[in-house]
């Protein structure tokens, strides 16, 4: 039992980090309708600046700022130089271009930091455990790493929901030329936009760093589940994003951990060591299929469009 | 007069491609026999995705999944000791197909952006798949025996032999995507995509034809797995690794569209320019990644668009 809840909690962990990533990702398609691969490069961008300065200054939370900082820039730069040119382009051209951009930043981290993983470790004051439940030490790392999720997680529906400028970004959503019109500077707004979705994907990877490796491509196949969570909630929705981010994060580490020995209770032990991966590794997308089969438009569709 | 130029064009193309080998192997520079046959395995499977994209507007971004499909369907009988090839690209074809048919059959349902990333999750799903069986050499891949044994009609061990048994696919693909593309099938697919609620109300359950169109796209790519498999010898699930759908379908952009012989150009310019930068700096994806940005929003119609304006049915919009 206590190695399930311990499971659970680490796929509550998985999943915040890939709310952070689809919040931002979903937020730049809702609002610019745009297709945005590279998010996964800001990702790993956010990582590496993350590990590098902490490396360099043994401050941890010095990394995060500058992770923070240094991301938003590079979206920013890269949404002026090229988005810009991409938001009347249909998804196509979206979408291979961004893939160039993929291309550029993986090659671009390893003339950088070398071909060779960056070594990201746990700051001190997180590095212990905590005994959640009796007799259940838990990392405190990952523990912070769930708490600082939620905590971001309302800032943004705060934001998103409660703020003039988060009441501008839902109107340029609906309509964009309608705001446009009424005054509002639109191109602000979204490169505004752009930047607090590089800013999350650059938290989600500075956080992540310690956890996972950090390395080139290392976004790439993260940008592929937050396009599963995107999908499970339905596109443009901050609300069905964490839902569907923490459903598959835990969906995928409590199989991961535990199909094995569910298989092995039916099959031999080597029937089992090949259909548990295998068919764990395939979990969350056949989840994706199932909402997808009963709710083409995700759990949380958008009620205009 | 447009089909005119193009099959000018395709013919062309398709000597010079035949006229290779042997001028390769009296200049000593067997390297690149090897190299095009790879370059054609490409083109079939960019053939196949512009049968669907350029006709269909169907945006599948997880194309690899069925070139690894063929791959391992020839590697994994080989393992087992059938080393027929009509059985191996006859299976590579079946099993492609059948995967398509669920991956379709689900992705449909839905449109645009979401057919996008499903069709992606789709494809990742059966890298991680295939990564996961230990059996087959999971991660790290696996060596095949042997080439498919036609009966000992074709040496395959030949470079030459195989290279033409590729041209001679790619021939078969193309001829065959002509005739699709042109016939009652092909016209409701084209209709479907640039008006489906008019196809709809004339009473096509347009569905159907997606789907079968998909089915299709699927096996071809299969075929180019399978035979991707043979120039190897080695199966990896790297090859459907989702970057692998994207640079297939850069190929599909960078040729043109809704032309298919342009899929064919695409795969030799993509392919040259990658081996072209390689050998010049090991950075060469710093260059390339910005090449391809800036391919997207500078050409609207991709080369074949350029050597002629012949972009044809889907040069122009697609929603």
């Amino acid at each position: 039992m206590i190695a399930v809840a311990e499971q659970v909690l680490n796929g509550v962990q998985f999943g915040i980090t890939l709310f952070l990533m689809a919040a931002g990702l979903t937020l730049i398609f809702g609002v610019m309708n745009l297709v945005n691969l590279a998010h996964g490069s800001l990702y790993m961008v956010g990582a590496y600046i993350a590990a590098a300065t902490f490396n360099a200054t043994h401050s941890f939370l010095l990394g995060i700022g500058a992770a923070l900082a240094g991301t938003a820039a590079v979206g920013i730069a890269i949404e002026v130089v090229v988005f810009r040119r991409l938001y009347r382009r249909d998804h196509l051209d979206q979408v291979l271009a961004t893939f160039g951009l993929i291309l550029f930043f993986n090659e671009l981290v390893r003339m950088i930091w070398g071909a060779t993983a960056l070594y990201a470790q746990v700051p001190g004051f997180l590095a212990g455990q905590v005994e959640l439940l009796p007799g259940a030490p838990y990392p405190t790392y990952r523990l912070a790493i769930i708490v600082a999720g939620l905590v971001v997680g309302v800032l943004i529906y705060l934001l998103v929901m409660k703020t003039r400028i988060g009441m501008l970004i839902r109107a340029g959503a609906s309509d964009r030329t309608m705001v446009g019109a009424l005054g509002v500077n639109i191109t602000l707004l979204y490169t505004l936009v752009f930047g607090v979705g590089a800013a999350l994907a650059a938290l989600s990877g500075a956080l992540a760093g310690p956890v996972f490796t950090v390395e080139s491509g290392m976004g790439d196949d993260l940008l592929i589940l937050a396009f599963v969570v995107i999908v499970i909630g339905g596109i443009g929705s901050i609300r069905g994003a964490f839902i569907a981010s923490v459903l598959v994060g835990v969906v995928d580490t409590i199989g991961r951990a535990f199909l094995r020995q569910l298989f092995a209770l039916v099959m031999s032990g080597f029937a089992a060591d090949s259909a548990g991966p295998a068919t764990a590794s395939m979990l969350i997308y056949v989840l994706m299929a199932a909402v997808l089969f009963f709710r083409p438009q995700g759990l949380f569709p958008r009620e205009n469009r | 007069m447009k089909i005119g130029r193009k099959g000018v064009v395709a013919v062309v193309a398709l000597v010079a491609l035949a006229a290779l080998p042997p001028i390769a192997l009296a200049l000593d520079q067997d390297f690149y026999i090897d190299m095009f046959t790879r370059i054609m395995i490409f083109a079939i499977a960019a053939v196949s995705l512009d049968l669907i994209l350029g006709y269909g507007g169907l945006v599948s971004f997880g194309h690899a999944a069925y070139l690894g499909i063929g791959s391992y369907a020839v590697g994994i009988l080989a393992y087992h000791g059938f080393g027929n090839g009509f059985l191996q690209f006859g299976v590579a074809i079946l099993a492609s197909a059948v995967v398509a048919l669920f991956v379709g059959w689900v992705s449909l349902r839905t449109s645009g952006v979401y057919f996008i990333m499903i069709t992606l999750a789709f494809g990742q799903m059966i890298y991680f798949l295939g990564e996961s069986i230990n059996l087959y050499g999971g991660d790290n891949g696996l060596n095949i025996q042997q080439h498919s044994d036609f009966a000992g009609l074709l040496d395959l061990d030949d470079s030459s032999t195989l290279y033409y048994f590729v041209l001679a696919w790619l021939v078969l693909c193309l001829g065959f995507g002509w005739r699709l593309v042109n016939s009652r099938f092909g016209m409701v697919i084209r209709g479907a995509k640039s008006n489906e609620r008019r196809m709809l109300s004339l009473g096509f359950r347009t569905f159907r034809y997606k789907l079968l169109a998909f089915v299709i796209s699927g096996a071809i790519a299969g075929i180019a797995g399978a035979l991707l498999a043979n120039l190897t010898l080695f199966l990896s699930p790297s090859v459907m690794h989702w970057t692998r759908s994207g640079e297939v379908m850069m190929m599909v952009i960078l040729g043109g569209m809704g032309t298919l012989i342009g899929p064919v150009f695409g795969a030799i310019v993509y392919l040259l320019f990658e081996s072209l930068l390689s050998g010049f700096t090991e950075h060469w994806q710093a260059i390339l990644g910005p090449f391809l940005v800036l391919v997207v929003l500078f050409s609207k119609s991709g080369l074949m668009g350029f050597s002629g304006r012949g972009g044809g049915a889907a040069a122009k919009s697609n929603a």
